[in-house]
This record gives structure tokens, sequence and C-alpha cells, in this order.
């Protein structure tokens, strides 16, 4: 085994990950694979109606259908205070998550779920939704962020006051919160600017379109012992969530996850196992529920569509002198719009003296948002890229070149509050430059334009365990879902770590009742902050094995070494012995002291903020408003690749998502406030032949946090795509597309009318 | 829900006539199957005819194409000589769906579908194509462009189904495309499509033309005005330019969530106009 020259042996390499045969060959077990003895199954009836008074809900029929064991309503769930709580890392209204989980008085949208019933097949559970009467009074409703912030616009909570105002506003409204920060004097910074863009931008809800719908099996038994399986981003979550919502003691609910089918932050809440498991309650059966795709459009969380205000200003030797942003996004039925970050991140990337964001959280007869990678700001960052674009434009600069001069350095006071350290941003805009996409000739009709995105990355509560197998092989457990390859990088820190190979080490990931808490999966966080404990867990093993080996050659355990997956003697002076494996140590660990494990919980601090430049080409059609993209380069700091591969392939997924994000996905509702096109025909997603080969280049400026110098890396490509896109378009056509999606139909008229 | 799979003509038109009309013709599924998940369809009775010889072969008689309805796009995608002669019919065909749907879907399930933005029905309906229609009346022909009548329905009597697809002897000089615009790259439906077929003289003046929409309508159209514009000239910007005046006049769209009436309406003429260059380049070459 070579080591990279840096003294490095796994991180860095590309071993073919541990999660891979069993996913290619169909054995690994997804949420919808689970079965139990004595299963029934569970279904949702889903509101008709955008938004709508339940006067009442007659479940007697359905009930009363042979093969039918339950049938619940809200009433079968405790009526919780509307309270805002920290619950672990995020701030919560457990209020508000039921209702989102099960209607109470009101629908709120179109796919709401008003009631559920478990039954022995689909067909008799089908028919017994049919017969549930559910009496609705059809209120107006709203869809649109600006529409329902208007003063008379329809009303979803009349107990909803208007937080972060002073006064408290004493009449209800559609809008949550308000937040607000500034540095700086905004007004000097734009009597300084000798050029200003100002512009309106719009955005569109887009859903997160994991492959693998939700899908939960929950089992109650007679003496109150739970257990869900289901497929989510945290165990841990779910089992918190559900406990909160019915009202159990934590350590009755035990909660497996399955292998999971993509989340993107769209399954880091709670949806089918609170009914799943309220049904069983009732009879004691385990239930499996899972959602269709068109559930899954209808009635899980996109993230926000936006209106996104921002004005910026510049000297004309290319210095920004202010930036402001107004941003409105929506929350779905009830409140809790990724407003805090959309605000913080906004304009992250520069380094700049005067600086005001407000942001408002509405609520809108749509689904509730749920995290969507980088929550809040690709919205943000797509009006703030447009605009930096548009100055460096009236500025005669090239793109790269002005954000270079503005961008954010370590040293940089970040408008949104810390100071950064080692960040690679500059370094990605390098690199940007020198590759040769960026001077790659253009043809007729084309254009090319240059984006750059910023994440936080996140740390937070983590447990590893590492045991050391009779023969010396190790089983690594983590309580982290394993969306992105953090399986491999969580196995190759340990194979570093502990001097073997990695094939050495066997990762799992353990229910809730098999390792200590651990914060879901999300925030690009696993390989950072659950590597860490990896890390601390090895070298606890470390400690042991060297103890052991110190033991049997009765020599002070300081004179022993563990090099290449051996001990030895630290030094002639300490002795003359034969290296010591870790198998022959493994094998007499019973003599030595017995099992040898390393178990570490941690709360990681430290997460290296992270960003990226992104090049694309496009080629648009003048006479279908098609846009095409015909090149793609994707530059991030990783801060340090442990498995290159998967970095890229998040990078990759991260952009087309955005491409998706720019050119073609959005809901379509009718009058009604139904949603028209839940599949993916009508709802496009990006197809395999709709975009180029990314490249996805890693830079690596370590993040001086982490033992390898691991920053999140999931985040940061879904925030340039958009921007980039539209500045591509923009220069192609000369036509500035404020408004996503820039489908065709929408390019053409706008090519028609002014191109 | 019963299932038959007849072998013989004779006994699926006795179990059509039997039926009450609760029946459903399946062929690849690739419609039928999706609509009966989806809950809006569920018939007594599944009458298969891919077991039916007539429905399963591409032959040549007199000169002419015989394309049976239940045939898959696939196997029309293999048929070299099929593919030589109508180049746009097939291509039209292979656009529907992916691999998977390719070896599954038909030209008969298309067309009775009635979808107006089925793929293969403005090619089939530029190349003139012709049906035979089975009941237990017997037999008859039926245009293409006179099966489907509006969404989801068709003129076919309830104890009728498609046979065959047959196309007309191929001249010289005669070439024909079809043109869809989706707004991804595959696995899409379109939003508008266009058929152009075209026989040209020695000369390279247009002696015939059929021009079809589809999606801009309730039904695939046939739009003899758009024809008449290429017919007795030569293909030069001015032509292109009336050609796709006279497709957008034919246009009556409605607003949906795959496009508007300007935008169908607009890129109707762009299509006829692209694929009317093909067709006489395909013509110019043989
Ligand atoms: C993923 C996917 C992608 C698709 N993409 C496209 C696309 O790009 N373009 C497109 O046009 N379509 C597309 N389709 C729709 C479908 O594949 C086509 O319409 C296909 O040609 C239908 O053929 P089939 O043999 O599968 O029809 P079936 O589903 O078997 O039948 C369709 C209808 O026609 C009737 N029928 C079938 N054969 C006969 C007959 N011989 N006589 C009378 N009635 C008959 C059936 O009763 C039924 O009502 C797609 C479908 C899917 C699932």
């Amino acid at each position: 085994m070579t080591t990279n020259g840096n003294g490095l042996r796994w991180v860095g390499k590309r071993p073919v990950r541990p999660d891979g045969v069993d996913k290619v060959t169909g054995r690994a077990q997804f949420g919808a694979d689970f079965t139990l003895p004595g299963m029934i199954v569970g279904k949702v009836l889903r509101s008709p109606h955008a938004h709508a008074n339940i006067r009442s809900i007659k479940t007697e029929k359905a009930q009363a259908l042979p093969g039918v064991k339950a049938v619940i309503t809200a009433a079968d769930f405790p009526e919780l205070p509307s309270e805002i709580e920290q619950a672990g890392e995020v701030v919560l209204n457990f209020r508000d998550m039921s209702r989102n989980v099960m209607a109470r008085q009101k629908a709120l949208y179109d796919g709401h779920a008003v009631a559920a019933v478990a039954a022995t097949s689909i067909e008799i559970a089908e028919r017994a939704l049919d017969l549930i009467e559910v009496d609705y009074e059809v209120l107006p409703h709203v869809i649109d962020v600006v529409e329902a912030m208007e003063a008379d616009a329809p009303l979803l909570h009349d107990d909803l006051y208007t937080m972060g105002v002073e006064p408290t506003p004493d009449k209800p409204s559609n809008v949550a919160k308000r937040v607000e920060f500034s540095i700086g004097d905004l007004n000097a910074g734009f009597e300084m600017a000798e050029v200003v863009v100002e512009r309106e931008f719009t955005t569109k809800p887009v859903h997160q379109g994991y492959i693998e719908p939700h899908a939960a099996v929950a089992s109650a038994s007679e003496d109150g012992l739970c257990h869900i399986w289901c497929t989510t981003q945290g165990q841990f979550m779910v089992r918190y969530y559900v406990s909160r919502l019915l009202g159990l003691e934590v350590s009755k609910l035990r909660v497996t996850p399955s292998e999971i089918g993509g989340g993107f932050g769209g399954k880091t809440v709670v949806y089918l196992e609170p009914v799943a498991l309220a049904l069983s309650m009732k009879c004691h059966r385990p239930v499996k529920m899972v959602m269709s795709r068109e559930e899954v459009f209808r009635a899980s969380g996109p993230t926000s569509g936006a209106h996104v205000w921002v004005k910026m200003g510049a000297t004309k030797d290319g210095r920004i002198t202010a930036g402001e942003a107004v941003l409105k996004y929506q929350a779905g039925a009830v409140p809790g719009a990724p407003i805090g970050p959309g605000c913080m991140c906004a304009f992250a990337p520069y380094d700049l003296d005067n600086v005001k964001v407000v942001g408002f959280d509405v609520v809108t007869n749509r689904p509730k948002v749920a995290a969507y990678r980088a929550p809040g700001a690709p919205i943000s960052e797509f009006g703030v890229e447009s605009v930096v674009d548009e100055l460096a434009k009236k500025l005669g600069m090239d793109a790269i070149a002005f954000r270079e001069k503005n961008a954010a350095r370590e040293g940089t006071h970040a408008a949104y509050g810390p100071t950064f350290g080692e960040i690679g941003y500059t370094e990605t805009l390098r690199v940007a430059k020198e590759h040769p996409h960026y001077q790659a000739p253009l043809g007729p009709n084309q254009g090319r334009g240059v984006a750059s995105g910023f994440w936080f990355n996140i740390g937070g509560a983590s447990t590893a365990a590492l045991n050391v197998n009779e023969d010396g092989t190790t089983t690594l457990i983590s309580g982290c879902p394993d969306i992105g390859g953090s399986r491999a990088s969580l196995s190759m820190m340990a194979a570093e770590v502990l001097g073997i190979d990695v094939e050495q080490v066997r990762p799992t990931i353990a229910d809730t009742g098999s390792i200590g808490y651990s914060f879901l999966t999300g925030g690009s966080r696993v390989t950072f902050a659950t590597g860490m404990a990896v890390i601390e867990a090895a070298n606890d093993v470390v400690r042991q094995l060297r103890e052991r080996a110190a033991k049997i050659w009765e020599i002070d355990v300081e004179a022993v070494v563990w090099e290449n997956g051996e001990a030895k003697p630290s030094g002639s002076n300490a002795g003359d012995f034969e290296p010591l494996s870790l198998s022959s140590i493994a094998a007499t660990a019973g003599k030595t002291g017995g099992p040898i494990t390393g178990h570490v919980s941690l709360n990681a601090q430290g997460a290296g903020p992270a960003f990226g430049t992104h090049i694309c080409d496009v080629e648009v059609d003048r006479e279908t408003g098609r846009v095409t993209v015909l090149r793609y380069t994707a530059i991030q700091d990783a801060g340090k690749a442990i498995h290159p591969s998967y970095v890229e392939g998040q990078i990759q997924g991260g952009a087309v998502q955005g491409i998706g994000w720019a050119l073609n996905e959005e809901y379509i509702y009718d009058e009604d406030g139904r949603l028209e096109n839940p599949g993916f025909l009508d709802y496009r997603i990006p197809v395999a032949s709709d975009v180029p080969m990314i490249d996805a280049v890693i830079v690596e400026v370590p993040n001086p946090k982490h033992p390898y110098g691991v920053r999140g890396v999931g985040e940061v490509p879904i925030c340039p795509p958009m921007s980039a896109v539209a500045n591509a378009v923009a220069n192609a056509t000369g036509l500035r597309m404020a408004d996503l999606p820039i489908s065709p139909p929408k390019l053409l008229a706008a090519i028609t009318n002014g191109g | 829900m019963r299932y038959l799979s007849p072998h013989t003509i004779n006994e699926a038109v006795a179990a059509l006539a039997d039926s009450d009309g609760d029946v459903k013709i399946l062929a690849g599924g690739t419609d039928l199957l999706v609509q009966l998940r989806a809950g809006m369809k569920a018939p007594g009775l599944m009458l298969d005819v891919k077991r039916l010889p007539e429905l399963r072969s591409i032959n040549v008689e007199k000169n002419c194409f015989h394309i049976g309805a239940a045939v898959s796009g696939a196997e029309m995608g293999e048929h070299e000589s099929l593919k030589g002669s109508w180049p746009g019919v097939v291509e039209a065909m292979e656009l529907i769906g992916s691999t998977q749907i390719q070896g599954r879907a038909t030209p008969g399930g298309n067309l009775c579908n009635a979808s107006p933005a089925a793929d293969s029905v403005p090619a089939m309906v530029a190349a003139g194509a012709i049906c035979t229609v089975v009941g237990s009346e017997g037999s008859r022909d039926l245009a293409v462009e006179d099966v489907g009548i509006s969404p989801g329905q068709t003129s076919l009597g309830r104890d009728e189904f498609v046979v065959d697809f047959r196309l007309p002897e191929r001249p010289p000089h005669s070439g024909d495309a079809y043109l869809r615009f989706i707004p991804r790259t595959e696995m899409d439906i379109a939003v508008v499509g266009a058929g152009v077929n075209v026989v040209l003289g020695d000369d390279g003046v247009c002696v015939d033309a059929r021009v079809s929409l589809g999606a801009v309508a309730p039904r695939v159209l046939l739009v003899p005005d758009a024809a008449n514009e290429l017919i007795g000239r030569k293909l030069n910007d001015e032509v292109l330019e009336k050609l796709d005046a006279a497709c957008r006049a034919a246009c009556r769209p409605i607003d949906d969530k795959r496009g508007t009436v300007e935008y169908r309406t607009q890129v109707s003429g762009v299509l006829a106009r692209r694929a009317a260059v093909i067709a006489f380049e395909r013509a110019g070459e043989k």
C-alpha cells in the first residue's frame, strides 16, 4: 500500500463504496422493501381543496368496511400548544408540524392529509378512503408569495402575527416573520457608487425530486413499545418528532433507517411516520405506508418559491460599495421558510462594508417547504449573482476579475456576522479563470455565464463506534444515514487512522437503540462531524491497541507506537520485539483486558464555510426559446476530498439540480389551487441527455478545524447554477431573465418582444 | 377484470362484440396500463391483440408498406427498407419514450389513445397512411387523420379495431420528416409536432405534399393550406415563410400546463419550416 505523498494511505483515494454491490444488484433494502409478519397497509385521504374549513369528518362507514383495522383523523393526535422551541439543532413548532402531518380544523393545501386508514389490502384501504365523508367549507386561497402578503389576502391562520416587527401587529397576517440585518451605512455606500444595478427576481418552489418516495412501517405493541422502519435522513429526528407528535416517551420508540434513495433535505421531516404509528397504536398491527409520486409532489416539501429584490452599487474601478436585498420566501402552509439562511448567504461571497438584508417568511396554500440543499441560499444568491454579473458588464470588467476584486478572504468580516478563517473562494475563482473552459471560443447564439455560491456547512452532534472484531477486522457504526457516500468516507478515515486496509472496516448505520444520539444527515455535516467522531474513536482504539501491546511486552505504553497497522517498540531502548499486528492483538484481546472498542460522542465545532464557482455555456434557439447547456464546469473548495469520486458526484448532482431549477422545474396550479403537474412527466427535472458531463473540479483549501481538512460539499453546488445559466443566457441573447424557470415559452416571448 | 389473448381476428371481433363496450384493446400497454394504475380506466375485459399475426408484421405489398398496428417502435426502427422509404414515420415512432418503452409502444396504440400530441400520428397523416379497421360488420379503410377526433376519443365503433397502416407507394424524389418540440430532450410529451411529406419532380419542384400538425388542436391536423404553399414550388425562404404562416393560421391550441396558445402557434410554424427543409433534402437525395 502506497501513500499519497502527503503521508496519507486512504484519504484522497477512490476505493469501491461498501454499499455499492448491494445497490447495483437490488439487494439494498429501501423504505418500501421492508415487511413484517401480520403487516397491513395504510393510506391517506388528502384534501382536494387548497384551502377549506373542515366542518366534520365522518369515518363510521370506512370503519365498518370488512378488512379495515383502523381509521384516524387529527382527533387521534394530541393537541399541542403553539410554541417555538429548540429541538436538538433546529427551531420548531410542534403544533405546526402536527397540523401539517394531519389537518386539524382546516385543510391548507391541495394534498393536505385529513384522515388515514389501515386495512388488510391496498384495495380495501382505498375503498375505505372513498367512504370517509369530509364536509369542507371551501375558502379563498392564495398561492403566490407577493399576493399572500397583501392586506386583503385570504388568511391561512387567524392567530399568526408577524414576529420581528415592533410593535407586534394587532392584526393577523400571512407574514410569519420579518428578519433584518445590516452592517455599515447603506446610504453612504450607495452614494459612493458610480454604477448601481437594481432588479427584481422570482423563483419557483422546486422539489428535491428524490427517486425514492417516502415510506414507513410502524409497529406498536400492546405494552406501548413502538418501532418504526423508514427512509429518512435522521432516525433520531424521526424518533424525537414522532414521540412529540404522539406524546410518547422517547425511550419507547425505536427507529431503524432503511437504505435511502435520495433526500436532499426533503427527508429531514416526518410525514407518514407518525401517521403509520398512530394507525398501528389503534390496531396493534404493523402498518406500512408508501407515498405515490403524486403524493410526494402534492404533500411533501419543496423549497420556497420567492420574490427577490437586489440593489448593488460599485465604483468605476470595480469595488462594490453597497448591497441591499429584500427577500420574500414562501413557507407553504405553516411558518418556516428558510429565510434566515437565505438572508445570511445572499452577500456572503463578498467583502462588503455596507449591507442591508430584509427577509419575510410567508405562509401560502402550498405544501409546507422542507429543506433542499443549502436551504434558502440558492434563491437569494441567484438574485445577487445575477446583479453582480450585470454590474461587471456595466463596468466593462471580466466577471471573474470583478468577483476577485470583491471576494471574501481570510479575515473578511462577513455581513452575516462571523469573520472568515481560511476559506477557498479566491482559489475557486483563480482555477475558474485558468480553466480551458473559460477561454474556449463560443459560436453563434451561444453564451457563457459565471456564478459563485456559498454555504456555511454545519457540524453538530454525532456518535460513532468502532469495534475490533476477533480476527482483527473492524465494524464501524454511524448514527447518520448514508446519502452521499459517507460509509465510504467514514471507513476510509477509520482505515487511515488504524493503518489498515479499508476493506477491513465494515461500516453500518445503526438504529436509535444501537448507537448514541446523532443529529440528522444534513447541512453537509456527516463526513465532517461524524468523521471527527470516527477519527476520535479510531484514535481511542489505537491507544487501547498500544496498551495491549505494552501489556504483552511488559513495557511502558509510552514506549509503544502504532504504525502501518502494527504496534512497534518506539525505539531500540524500548526493547526488541516483533511488531504486533491488529489481528494478533485482537486474537488475544480476551486475555489482555477484553474487547477493544472505541466509542465517541461529540458536538463537532468548526465546520468550514465553502464556496464554489461555476462556468456554464448555453446555446439559445431563438425560434423556440430552448436553452441547451453545452458545457458546464463546477469548481469547488472541498477542504479535503476524502473520496474524490463522491465529492465529484455531489458537485455534479447539485449542478444538475440547479440547471433543472433554472430551466424547467415549476409547480403549476390551476385556478382552484390544485397542483396540475404532480409527476415527473410535467414536473421536468433534467433527464441524463439534457445535460453535458459536468466537469467537477475540486479545490482543496483545508479546514483547519478538521484533522484531514474536510469542509462539507453537498450544498454549495446547487447555489451557483441558476445564475450561471441566467448569466449565460444574458450573454447569448442580451436578455436578463429574472424569472425562473427560464422555460422555452418565457424566453421565446422575451426574444420576440425585445431580443 | 378478464384478459383474453385471441389468435385470430374473428375471435377478437367476436369477443369485442360480446363485451357490451366494457372492453379495452391492449397492445403495448404503455398508455393503457398507466391509465389503469392511475384509476382512470377499469375495463371488464382486456383484449390483447399482440397474438394476431396480421397486427404483428411489416410487409411490402404492391410496392406499399403495410405496418401491423401492434408492431413495436423498436421493430420499426430496425426495419431498414421501411426506414429508407419513410424516415419521418420511423423517426416519429422512435421518439416515443425510451428504450424500454420502444420495446412495447405500437403505432396502433399511439393512434388509438387519441392524444393530439401523439408523435407518430402527424408523421402518419403527412405520409397519407390509411388504416385497415375490422369489426363485426367486416373491414373498412379509414384515413389516419380521421381516427382521432378529440382527446381520448376515436371514430372507431365499439367493436372495431385497427389492423394495420398502409403507406402509399413511394415515387422517386420523395421524403418525409417529423419534428416535435419538448422542453427536455426525451421522456416528454410534444408541445407541438409537425410532419411534412413531399414528392419532388426531377427539377426539384414540389409536385405533391402533405403537412400535419400535432398538439395544436383537439386532434392531429392535416393542413392542406400549408401543403399548398409547397406544391408547385421549390424551397426558398419565401415559401418557408408562407408555410410557417399557413401552419400558424391552422392552429387551434389551448393554454395548458405544457404550453400557451401563443407559444404553440409560433412554434408550429418554426417546426413545419424545419421539417420541410429536412423532407426536401431527403427527397432531393433520392
Ligand atoms: C414513459 C412513457 C413515455 C412516453 N413517451 C411518449 C412520447 O414521447 N410520444 C408519444 O406519442 N407517446 C408517448 N408515450 C405514450 C405511449 O407510449 C404511446 O402512445 C404508445 O404508442 C402507445 O402504444 P401502446 O401499444 O403501448 O398502446 P396501449 O397502451 O396498448 O393502447 C393505447 C390505447 O389504444 C388502444 N389500442 C391499442 N391498439 C389498438 C388497436 N390496434 N386498435 C384499436 N385500439 C387500440 C387501447 O385500447 C388504448 O386505449 C409514452 C408513454 C410512457 C409510459
